[in-house]
């Protein structure tokens, strides 16, 4: 063990902690603002028709089966050729909320196609537009419904969160990064890091369940009824 | 500031050549581990499950970037030497291996417990259940997951270049460097991911359609 | 010596108990039929009798092979005793003929030729001959339950289980299996079967047990049973009509 001087890390805890702090507002700043842009693409998909359930289809398409890394690339490199002058930390949030909104999408659509149909029929024969009755009677059920799935897919991101560390920014891969290169204490650096973000997801995972609990209260019995079998 | 010509895109083709080898190389090293550890994960002993579990749960829950770092620098510590590809594949091993390992052991949970009920009931070995009952039935469970994966794997490649390696986004990045047009440079890269990428999943959702037509009882 | 020897046979699931001292003799030859409400304790019965349930006291001996939980023995045991399920529960990926052929081939050791030629003669016997190479998947459930009993005939076992066979067939497909079964019982199999077909439990079993309340309730020759029923229980259940 004496191989191991973890001093030099503890040294530099500030600004692991300063690390940990960006990469908790990056995630979260992507979560909330990619759950609003998921529902938005579900939204146009559902009420707006097929040309344009075809576009948001093909973004998601393009986003799943391209590396987040190369999106990232794009933006940050790309957009300031086109005037729009960014940091890395928001060229990273802009990534994030554009990759987790598509997945995201996709998994509240599910959600959405779940419902089963004789809500919607309930619905309109109560004389709502459709959008109140999506807004009212689809989509709190389809996000109780796919809470799990898509806690797992905001925790990936979290995760994901470290390749932001490609362009410099400096969330706890970004850190671990600098203070490696000052110390040549590499494998101390990341043993503390990689715990750091054991922490994280574990704690993430836990509070997204509290979470789940809070906002939708009667989720067990909602996991109970079948998706295409009654209307409750 | 060079241009972004022909010598730059067989460049970055010559690059892609190096994901898909990563890829195929980590998924089958990965995917033996992964058998390996969906089998301890089923097992009767409680330390053999345990360390399976431990080791799942600890790999899906860090970054694949911190994967990367842990075993590289785990193996300079045991005084390995690899070259870079070599190095980059058996880190993308271990985080393949955790991965799989859950998609496989969640095949196998799902095959129907009457399954096994029915084979025992005919007098089988347990080594008979898994080979002729079991293993047949949750290979066809396990195959669109799987294909899934594969579609994540190819995208995490774009990782490695923290150990030195030089795959398809490196390429990219290094190109960009030198040209300073990232849209079409990246635009170049996405594609190729995107062609790789795309049949992979239409194929993983294709298959799941076709299982899920074969399962009417 | 009886084929089949329950003897005061407990079982419970935690806290509840399921079998309060269970015992009942099985002659070879017999056929015994359980009737009883749902969670009467039937068909735990009768799965304790394989080895699928683990019984907390009591002995249970079938076919000369003491139950015990131990792997080894309990294949033994079931080489001999043949179980048939209410979900049919046959290997979706095997044809009829492989499904059938398997146990054989695998637990008994029997050459590729010879279990080839048992398959389509017990698959002969249950009147499926045509289906050898089909699919579960493409045969109906009265079919499919047809090729499970074949799949047991196959082991040549010495005692017959039947858990609630029928319960989960359209109604105008349990005549077929009912008649498989009617035939087999005729043929001098010992056959213990959990069921609601009380037409059948009258006419085809030798003994009739009710089961109420985890425990033998009332127990006797069949016709006798169902024309005479001596207890309240017995009586409301078999007027209820709801089996």
């Amino acid at each position: 063990m004496s191989r191991f001087k973890f001093e030099a890390v503890w040294a530099e805890f500030d600004t692991i902690l300063a690390g940990v702090g960006l990469t908790i507002a990056l995630s979260i700043g992507a979560i909330v603002l990619g759950s609003v842009l998921a529902v938005a693409l579900v939204a146009v998909r559902t009420l707006l028709g097929r040309w344009a359930g075809h576009l948001v289809d093909a973004y998601v398409e393009l986003m799943r089966n391209t590396p987040f890394l190369v999106q990232l690339f794009m933006i940050f490199f790309g957009l300031p050729l086109i005037g729009v002058k960014m940091t890395g930390e928001w060229a990273a949030l802009l990534a994030m909320t554009l990759n987790l909104g598509a997945y995201a999408s996709e998994i509240i659509r599910a959600g959405v196609d779940s419902i089963h149909k004789s809500q919607l029929e309930a619905g309109e024969s109560l004389a709502l537009t459709r959008w109140q009755v999506f807004r009212y009677v689809i989509l709190k059920p389809a996000f109780a419904r796919v809470w799990p799935a898509l806690s797992s897919q905001f925790v990936l991101m979290m995760l994901a969160s470290s390749i932001c560390s490609f362009i410099a920014v400096r969330e706890l891969s970004g850190v671990a990064s600098i203070i490696e290169q000052n110390t040549f204490r590499s494998f101390e650096v990341y043993i503390v890091v990689t715990v750091l973000y054991l922490a994280l997801a574990l704690t993430l995972k836990a509070s997204l369940l509290w979470l789940g609990g809070r906002l939708f209260p009667n989720t067990s019995g909602l996991a109970r009824i079948e998706a295409k079998g009654s209307a409750v | 500031m060079a241009t972004f010509g022909w010598p730059e895109f067989f460049f970055i083709l010559r690059s892609a050549g190096w994901t898909l080898l990563l890829t195929a190389l980590a998924f089958v090293i990965g995917g033996a581990f992964g058998a390996a550890l969906a089998i301890l994960r089923l097992s009767e002993n409680r330390i053999l499950r345990g360390f399976a579990s431990g080791y799942i749960l600890v790999i899906q829950s860090i970054p694949v970037l911190m994967v990367l770092f842990m075993s590289y620098y785990g193996l300079s510590l045991f005084g390995i030497e690899l070259p870079a590809f070599f190095a980059a594949s058996l880190s993308l091993s271990i985080y393949v291996s955790a991965y799989l390992a859950e998609i496989w052991r969640g095949s196998i949970e799902s095959v129907p417990f009457q399954q096994w009920e029915a084979s025992s009931s005919l007098a089988l070995t347990r080594a008979q259940q898994y080979r002729y009952v079991i293993l047949p039935q949750a290979l066809r469970i396990a195959l669109p997951p799987t294909v899934g994966f594969l579609v994540q794997l190819v995208k995490n490649t774009s990782i490695v270049s923290v150990v030195g390696f030089v795959e398809l986004s490196r390429a990219g990045a290094l190109v960009n460097q030198a040209t300073f047009l990232p849209f079409q440079v990246f635009s170049v890269v996405a594609l190729i991911y995107f062609l790789i990428c795309f049949p992979l999943s239409r194929l993983s959702r294709h298959l799941e359609k076709v299982m899920h037509a074969g399962r009417r009882h | 010596m009886p084929a089949v020897v329950i003897e005061n046979v407990h079982k419970s699931y935690g806290p509840v108990e399921v079998l309060k001292g269970v015992s009942l003799a099985i002659e070879t030859g017999q056929v015994f039929a359980i009737i009883g409400r749902s969670g009467s304790g039937k068909s735990t019965l009768l799965r304790c009798v394989n080895g699928l349930e683990v019984t907390q006291s009591g002995r249970i001996e079938v076919a000369g092979h003491a139950v015990t939980q131990e792997q080894k023995a309990l294949r033994e045991l079931r080489k001999d005793v043949g179980i048939v399920f209410q979900s049919y529960n046959l290997f979706p990926h095997l044809t009829v003929g492989e499904n059938i052929k398997l146990a054989p081939r695998l637990a008994k050791g029997v050459s590729e030729a010879e279990a080839d030629a048992r398959a389509r003669a017990v698959l002969a016997q249950v009147g499926l001959s045509e289906k050898f190479d089909a699919y579960p998947d493409n045969l109906s459930g009265g079919q499919q339950q047809r090729v499970a009993i074949a799949r047991s005939l196959a082991m040549q076992p010495k005692v017959m289980l039947f858990d609630e066979v029928t319960s989960a067939l359209d109604p105008e497909l349990t005549g077929e299996v009912l008649t498989v079964m009617e035939n087999l019982a005729r043929g001098g199999m010992t056959m213990m079967l959990v069921t609601h077909e009380m037409a059948f439990a009258r006419n085809v079993a030798d003994v009739t047990v009710f089961m109420h309340q985890g425990k033998i309730w009332e127990q006797g020759p069949s016709k006798e049973l169902f024309a005479s029923p001596k207890t309240p229980e017995l009586q409301a259940f078999l007027r209820s009509g709801v089996h």
